[in-house]
């Protein structure tokens, strides 16, 4: 890749007159030595999934192998349908949506790590509902895949994208920042305001912890998937407006990597701290331990 | 770089919940499948650390076990995986592990048995669906599964692994990485080869033709 950075994109893209999605898929056929018709099928298909889950969340009952998620993408989807959000109608969508397709992951359903499948519902959210509401053909899309997909390379190679090594900022934090990004060239920004929108929407999910009940990929995920979502399309109008990142985005991810180092381990992942440590979240986790104990004298 | 190129951030499809422990769990089970060349008839299933921890709320089981049966991660028969193995004869136990230390906190041990053939897979899933595959049938192997890789088992003697690249450079396949790792000197060793595509079945019959060779497998989980 001849990038590393979001300035070594934005620079590139100025200097060759690319977006940021054209260079990504230029620089994926040299590293891969694949055709690009065969990397933008391959892409297309992840997109099909994407549309596929958030149609399975809205229509099927998802409920989480705990139990102790499901449904409540359907249920903004159908408070949408009868009151005005007070995000509004297309932000309202977007928060479905993304609700939607991370409780079809909590249910064992089909989805696309983007870039894990803790963050899965935010690019999904945002780029499903900005299809429907602006009109655009797949095609569009797919594209803007790779621009998300440029963004996130840049985050997950500079800092992280794990919970276990970085906290939620890493996770549900590059999602909002890769979609973010890419929406702005979807809407026609250019490639230099996309890269503040990402290092917008990163500042505000700086030093988010993870902090799973019982470990499971459930609660707050999924929540955060909907809030993500409405606050990518937030950090995309910011930019779009000419709102600048004051801290450049790359220092903002250098600024995410050294609070993720310093993060106790019992804020990544590991369920022994934070949400899954307060008192009702350790309720849920011995219900949940109980009812698999039976479960295994059971069976 | 850690992560390669576009598709290991938009990536990989799957079935939930989480890349490391059911993505990454069907990959290992599958090694397993792959290195018995067969439907495993008989397996004993090992879990470590986060692994034996949250397996069941994340399905690692149902993962594991769909893997054995050759599911990819993205099979939508995974939640059904135990109601699989049923009816296709395959008969599991699944445990957890001695809390010891473990080369890493997403580990499995499998064993898997067929036709009078067994093998062992020891490996860990290190993150966004991708594993690391610490040892074949008890030989340190530490390859990645990045990539195909021919497992060959064959016995430690003078000239097997010349006799081994020989073959596969005339079939034109570029080797990424190799190791071979034996048990005892003169004894079983096993040599394995990553490259960069798969490779081809006049290949490995001629990999399995070659003298104090016994037995060849392709795993391919990517």
């Amino acid at each position: 890749m001849r990038f590393r950075t979001l300035n070594d994109i934005a620079e590139i893209c100025r200097e060759e007159s690319l977006t940021i999605s054209e260079l990504m898929i230029l620089e994926q056929e040299k590293e891969t030595g694949q055709p690009k018709e065969e990397i933008v099928a391959r892409m297309a298909g992840y997109y099909r999934v994407m549309k596929e889950a958030v149609r399975k969340g809205l229509e099927t009952e998802t409920k989480s192998r705990s139990g102790l998620v499901g449904g409540d993408g359907r249920k903004v989807n159908e408070y949408a349908s009868v009151r005005e959000p007070s995000v509004g109608d297309w932000a309202g969508k977007a928060m479905a949506y993304a609700l939607s397709v991370s409780e079809v992951n909590a249910s064992m359903g089909r989805i696309v790590a983007t870039p894990t499948a803790g963050s899965c519902g935010i690019v999904p959210g945002v780029f499903v509902s900005s299809q429907e509401r602006f009109g655009w053909v797949d095609g569009k899309l797919v594209q803007g895949l790779f621009s998300a997909g440029a963004i996130g390379y840049v985050i997950a190679n500079n800092s992280f994208i794990s919970g276990a090594e970085g906290g939620c900022q890493a996770e549900v934090g590059s999602a909002i920042g890769m979609a973010a990004g890419a929406l702005v060239e979807l809407r026609g920004g250019t490639p230099e305001q996309a890269v503040h929108a990402v290092g917008l929407a990163l500042k505000n999910t700086l030093g988010l912890i993870c902090d799973p009940v019982a470990g499971l990929v459930e609660v707050p995920c999924i929540v955060r998937n909907g809030l993500g979502a409405v606050n990518a399309l937030a950090a995309a109008d910011m930019a779009m407006a000419g709102v600048r990142s004051v801290i450049p985005s790359d220092e903002v991810i250098g600024v995410m990597l050294e609070i993720g180092a310093k993060m106790p381990s019992e804020h990544r992942e590991t369920a022994l701290g934070g949400l899954a440590q307060s008192p009702t979240g350790r309720k849920l986790t011995e219900r949940i331990k109980a009812a698999k104990s039976s479960e295994r004298t059971s069976g | 770089m850690r992560f390669k190129h576009v598709f290991s951030i938009i990536g990989p499809v799957m079935v939930g919940p989480s890349s490391s422990h059911t993505a990454g769990a069907v990959r290992i089970g599958r090694v397993a499948r792959q290195l018995l060349g067969r439907q495993p008839e008989e397996a004993e299933i090992t879990l470590y650390g986060s692994f034996a921890e949250t397996y069941s709320g994340h399905g690692t089981d149902l993962a594991l076990v769909g893997g054995l049966l050759d599911f990819d991660a993205d099979d939508e028969r995974i939640p059904e995986a135990f109601a699989e193995a049923e009816r296709l004869g395959l008969r599991f136990i699944l445990k957890p592990g001695s809390a010891g230390t473990m080369p890493h906190p997403n580990f499995a041990k499998i064993t898997a048995r067929a036709g009078g053939l067994e093998v062992s897979v020891q490996g860990a899933s290190i993150g966004g669906g991708n594993i690391e595959i610490y040892s074949l049938n008890g030989f340190d192997t530490g390859c990645s599964g990045y990539y195909p890789t021919i497992a060959i088992s064959h016995e430690d003697r003078v000239g097997v692994l010349a006799s081994i690249t020989g073959t596969v450079s005339r079939s034109g396949l570029n080797i990424g990485f190799m190791k071979l790792s034996r048990k005892e000197r003169s004894g079983a060793a096993m040599t394995v080869v990553e490259s960069d595509r798969r490779p081809d079945e006049e290949l490995l019959e001629a990999l399995r033709q070659l003298p104090h060779v016994e037995k060849v497998s392709v795993i391919d989980v990517t």
